[in-house]
């Protein structure tokens, strides 16, 4: 490509972009936001409606990188302290300016707000806030704490002004729904619509100035509705666009769809904790010994999956093959390891060579209303277990019953399942997210192994674990949480990955989205073709 | 008169009462919040400090005696899903529920009368016999089946109208609501034909009964004998007084669109209060499940209290007693 | 007393008589026949179906979405297509059927004997108790169906217990009003009042003589609620309330084909929801001339 010709396209980009200016959008949305309130419920769609109105300090750009927002600058100054540098010249909605007061007011708030059926608690516990001018701020912990940004990275600052007294309902009225972003809040009917305006004095740490005047997200909770409202042009982007459809709508010359992977990889749990364990079965139907207690059972249940037909019938292409916890790009990820391979020969002799060689009979669950074709995923890989000779029977039910039983269904609390299909998103990025809470040894002191319903525990593997989140130095880090990677799923079969969830934006084709690995739906990334 | 209303109010607070112990703690056996709502990352604190702030860690007599206590003053506990008062969620999407149900009563009277009167009045011709066959039809499908072909057909493969969601809301007299705007209008015809299908038939039933009734009274015979015209003795002399169970559908069949609209609102996502407890039992949301369970009694005793007055003034014949 | 002869005979005067009202109407001779088919399939539904769509070793991810007609590698055809995971659909619609017919009947039958009992004995005895049971079958009939079922599965969870358990709930009361109703007729006819001369058991007057000739209007009832209960159980199921998905009733099986609407992959919900269409119409059918012979008062 020659200069004249990049120099015609930007160009054209920029008039492009300027006329975009003016325009409005609408927004079809899988998930409607519980609340206006940006520390009320920490959970996706909610977190990525407030990233338009409300800044972090440390910014996560489309795949979960850091990037300068309302801090510009951050570093450890000590073991126990680092520092962070705020940006000037930022200003509230209402005019006002940002100042390390707001910080300081948010790190407070964030934790406590009352009713919150998810807070900000988990990311600024034994952190205290200390103002040292105007624009700069230190957070001390009691030790050595390397993943400061990645926890800044999810606490939106609220302004003092307006936050202090304020309750969720202030923040869903709009009254003190005053924050530095994008976009302006102007009203959200709930069950209806959210709708947002430009704030032309952004400081424009993403993506510059607001490309559109007014916003319009609508939530859309099915499918087929969302596809259906794009087609009719009542909405011109929607999010979560269902597999199936993907293919049938890439032909579509009037529409513009982009897919990029998650940071959600889906996997099994197998329990790894009882002798005896309540839904496996000789054949026949007699006691034994729970197989899965056995890494060579493990491992031939791995060998089993046909990941590729999974990724090319079940999920329609739309998904990537899974042999860690994270797909290759996120820090943490090991590079040394591949997908097993789908090989029922090998399988059946590992089957074999563990006293199994007859089979046994196992029931399966899963959800069927929490991840992408989740019902289907279940049954396809119980007729993939049939084939090495695990007699599998399936079960699956809504979400609303499903996790309380996977977590504490059993006696004292004790996960109740055997086999379970599940799903992990690493919110802040890295490889450490999953392995402490889902292959950690289960241990409520200190916070660890929270979702390990497998109970698989390995002490070689823990004390990886608790090094690498003690250690600041990042490649260190990396490569510590790769190690522990490749022990506790490559080795010991700790959790058996299947794939990484792929999301799909669709759009007019005068419109294109950037995929986010966070799955949020920002307007921020969207880009005039 | 007084006393039937003082009767019926008491027995309704009764029934108010002991479905309110039963909801309550039925939707307490189900699952499990917490786990539904809480961010996978946060760990066991967190966890505990929202059992905690919902009020989980109480036993449930204890969480059924703090409802009943805030009940009476009013407050219907606070949705667990938008920290929001769980009486105010349903407020808000009131309207849009009723506007549904208004305009699909509308839709099924203005073709349901006319079309029942003349099976009524022609049983034997075959047009009626078409009309009769056809509410059997309409009334053995399946509500959310006839939703989905509408959206199949007129939504995505004629692309004549928007298939979810409600349209603009325009304001008319100081009412605001969708039916005032074009847009509006267009999002609200298909869940409101939807809905109207179920109910068209039955009406039309009952017309024709009332119509089969009236027409062999003897007022009807005397004034064709009378040699007044036909017409009038339909507009006039049958309408008079086919009026009575048309009140009565009027008023039972709003209620039933309010219970159905659930489903319609579900398939065609339209933001209402039948759509907010769908969403909540899934999600788990039981302080709004039950207060939508408060709020629909209340409603119904209401609404049957209303109809049964209603059809005293109309019709001198039938008296309320105080009993029976 | 009559003897076995001539009450078989009695039978079969009744059944002429039957079959002769009955037969008047074409449309219910139709719907009857077809009627049978489908209990028929439903009964047969393992063996006619041509494969056994929950049978995990046999159904193959591979055969996935195949339109109606199609064969897949190994020869094997698909009448109506197969769904999402590889199941024959006309195979799933068979069994689609035996779940929402079992479940419909059942609920009938319970919501029958337990509104019956009400019913009767509320005629029978009179006086509070019958002021009471008919309070309470007033408030409930005040409140629409779908409304009272969604209640109780929302308080107590999915499951095919709980949803029969429900539609017993939502319809006994319909039970309890007719039989009433037929009850307070019966008892004044001279034949009640000579057996209480005969000083009868309350029980056996109840049973051995009120309720057979209350026998065809509940049957009227119970036909119609019939085809309401699958109707409604369908619903339920389709706002995923009802039966869980490994009980896959004709509504699960729609609500199943819900998410192919855009695809092109019609077949996969509109076949199921044919077949509940025909099911509900024709017991429908059935239903109004089997009232139109008991109520000649409604023969219109």
């Amino acid at each position: 490509m020659n200069i004249l010709n990049r120099i015609l396209i930007i160009m054209i980009g920029c008039v492009l972009s300027s006329m975009a200016v003016a325009k409005d959008l609408t927004v079809g949305l899988k998930s409607e936001p519980s609340s206006i309130d940006p520390h009320y419920h920490n959970l996706g769609p909610n977190n990525s409606l407030s990233a338009h109105i409300f800044d972090t300090l440390v910014g996560s750009d489309e795949n979960q990188q850091h990037y300068p927002n309302l801090a510009v600058t951050w570093k450890p100054i000590n073991d126990t302290t680092w520092e962070f540098k705020l940006r000037k010249g930022v200003k509230w909605h209402d005019g006002s300016d940002f100042t390390a007061d707001d910080v300081v007011f948010t790190s407070k708030r964030a934790a406590n707000v009352p009713k919150s059926p998810s807070g900000f608690g988990t990311y600024l516990k034994g952190k205290t806030f200390v103002k040292i001018d105007s624009h700069t701020i230190h957070i001390k912990t009691e030790k050595p704490y390397p993943l400061m940004p990645n926890d800044l990275s999810t606490v939106k600052i609220i302004s003092k002004k307006y936050g202090e007294g304020a309750s969720t309902s202030d923040y869903n009225s709009g009254k003190a729904a005053i924050g530095t972003g994008p976009y302006k809040f102007v009203e959200w009917v709930p069950g209806d619509k959210i709708v947002l305006k430009a704030n032309p004095n952004y400081h424009g740490a993403l993506k510059g100035k607001p490309a559109f005047n007014k916003v319009l997200f609508k939530p859309i909770k099915t499918g087929p509705a969302r596809i259906a409202a794009l087609l009719a042009g009542d909405v011109d982007l929607i999010d979560s666009v269902p597999p199936l459809d993907v293919a049938r709508l890439k032909k579509n010359a009037s529409l513009t769809l982009t897919s990029g992977p998650s940071n959600r990889v889906i996997y099994i749990h197998l329990d790894q904790f009882r002798e005896n364990s309540p839904y496996i079965k000789a054949i026949g139907g007699g006691e034994i010994k729970n197989p899965l207690m056995d890494v060579r059972i493990r491992k031939a249940i791995s060998l089993a999956i046909n990941r590729d037909a999974m990724v090319a019938k079940v999920m329609e292409g739309i998904a990537l093959k899974a042999g860690q916890l994270l797909p290759a790009g996120f820090h943490g990820v090991s590079p040394n390891m591949k997908p097993d391979p789908y090989d029922t020969k090998a399988a059946k002799k590992l089957m074999a060579d563990a006293g199994y060689g007859n089979g046994f009979e196992m029931t399966i669950h899963g959800p069927n209303d929490r991840y992408i074709n989740d019902a289907k995923i279940v049954e396809a890989l119980a007729q993939m277990l049939s084939r090495i000779g695990i007699k599998t029977k399936v079960e699956t039910m809504p979400k609303s019953v499903y996790f309380k039983r996977a977590s504490a269904g059993g006696p004292n609390k004790s996960p109740e399942f055997s086999f379970m299909l599940l799903g992990w998103g690493a919110g802040s990025g890295e490889a450490s997210s999953p392995l402490r809470a889902l292959l950690h040894t289960y241990d409520k002191s200190i916070g660890m192994g929270r979702a390990n319903r497998g109970r698989h525990s390995d002490p070689a593997v823990d004390k990886i674990i608790q090094q690498a989140l003690s250690t600041v130095n990042a490649d260190a880090r990396g490569k510590l949480l790769a190690e522990a990677t490749e022990i506790a799923v490559g080795k010991n079969y700790g959790v058996i990955p299947i794939h990484y969830q792929m999301n799909t934006w669709a759009a007019k084709s005068s419109l294109s989205y950037q995929p986010r690995t966070d799955e949020y739906t920002l307007v921020m990334g969207i880009s005039n073709n | 008169m007084t006393a039937f209303i003082l009767r019926r109010s008491t027995q309704s607070i009764i029934v108010l009462f002991i479905m309110s112990l039963l909801v309550f703690s039925g939707v307490n056996l189900v699952g499990d919040p917490v786990e539904m709502l809480i961010n996978p990352e946060a760990d066991q604190a967190e966890v505990e400090r929202v059992i905690k702030e919902l009020g989980l860690d109480k036993p449930i007599t204890e969480q059924y005696w703090y409802f009943l206590m805030n009940a009476f003053k009013g407050d219907l506990g606070t949705s667990f899903i938008f920290g929001e008062p769980a009486l105010k969620l349903i407020v808000q999407r009131m309207p849009a529920t009723i506007e549904l149900a208004l305009f699909s009563l509308f839709i099924s009277l203005i073709f349901a009368i006319p079309l029942g009167i003349y099976a009524g009045l022609k049983p034997e011709s075959k047009i009626s016999k078409t009309i009769m066959a056809g509410s059997i039809l309409g009334f053995s499908m399946p509500t959310f089946w006839v939703g989905i072909i509408f959206i199949m057909f007129f939504a995505v493969y004629l692309g004549w109208l928007p298939s979810t969601g409600r349209g603009e809301i325009g304001s008319f007299l100081g009412v605001k609501s969708s039916l005032f705007t074009l847009d509006g209008l267009s999002h609200i015809f298909l869940p409101a034909l939807n809905l109207a299908l179920f109910k068209l038939s039955s009406v039309i039933r009952l017309t024709r009964a009332g119509t089969r009734e009236i027409i062999h009274q003897d007022y009807i015979k005397f004034a064709r004998a009378k040699g007044v015209a036909e017409s009038r003795v339909i507009n006039v002399h049958l309408l008079k007084n086919i009026l009575i169970p048309i009140v009565t559908i009027i008023g039972l069949e709003f209620g039933s669109l309010i219970a159905f609209s659930t489903v319609t609102e579900t398939v065609f996502a339209w933001p209402g209060m039948g759509k907010l407890i769908i969403d909540s039992i899934y999600n788990l949301d039981r302080p709004v499940i039950v207060a939508y369970l408060m709020i629909i009694v209340i409603f119904f005793v209401f609404l049957n209290l209303l109809v049964d007055i209603l059809y005293t003034l109309l019709d001198p014949r039938v008296r309320i007693q105080g009993s029976n | 007393m009559l003897n076995t002869d001539s009450n078989s005979k009695i039978i079969n005067v009744f059944m002429y008589k039957f079959w002769s009202d009955f037969s008047e109407s074409k449309v219910a001779v139709i719907s009857l026949l077809i009627l049978i088919a489908i209990v028929l399939i439903a009964i047969f539904a393992p063996l006619i179906s041509p494969s056994d769509p929950y049978d995990l070793s046999k159904v193959s991810i591979m055969d996935s979405r195949l339109p109606p007609m199609a064969k897949n590698f190994a020869g094997d055809i698909f009448i109506l297509g197969t769904d999402g995971a590889g199941r024959d659909m006309l195979s799933a619609i068979f069994y689609g059927l035996r779940v929402s017919l079992g479940v419909g009947v059942m609920s009938a039958i319970f919501a029958l004997i337990i509104g019956t009992i009400f019913g009767i004995s509320a005629a029978f005895f009179g006086g509070k108790y019958e002021t009471f049971i008919m309070r309470i079958v007033d408030i409930q009939l005040s409140f629409p169906s779908i409304l009272m079922a969604l209640i109780i599965l929302a308080a107590f969870g999915k499951g095919i217990e709980k949803t029969i358990i429900a539609l017993v709930l939502v319809q006994w009361a319909y039970y309890a009003r007719t039989a009433r109703a037929a009850a307070l007729v019966e008892r004044s006819k001279e034949y009640a009042e000579a057996a209480q001369c005969l000083a009868l058991g309350n029980k056996k007057i109840m049973f051995n003589h009120i309720l057979p000739n209350c026998m065809p209007s509940l049957i009227v009832v119970g036909t119609l609620q019939t085809a309401h209960a699958i109707s409604l159980e369908a619903t339920l199921s389709f706002l995923g309330l009802g039966l869980p998905i490994t009980e896959p009733s004709l509504g699960l099986l729609i609500g199943n084909g819900f998410q192919y609407m855009h695809t092109g992959d019609f077949w996969i919900s509109i076949f199921p929801g044919v077949a509940l269409l025909i099911t509900i119409v024709s017991i429908n059918l059935v239903g109004d001339q089997l009232r139109d012979m008991y109520n000649p008062r409604l023969k219109k």
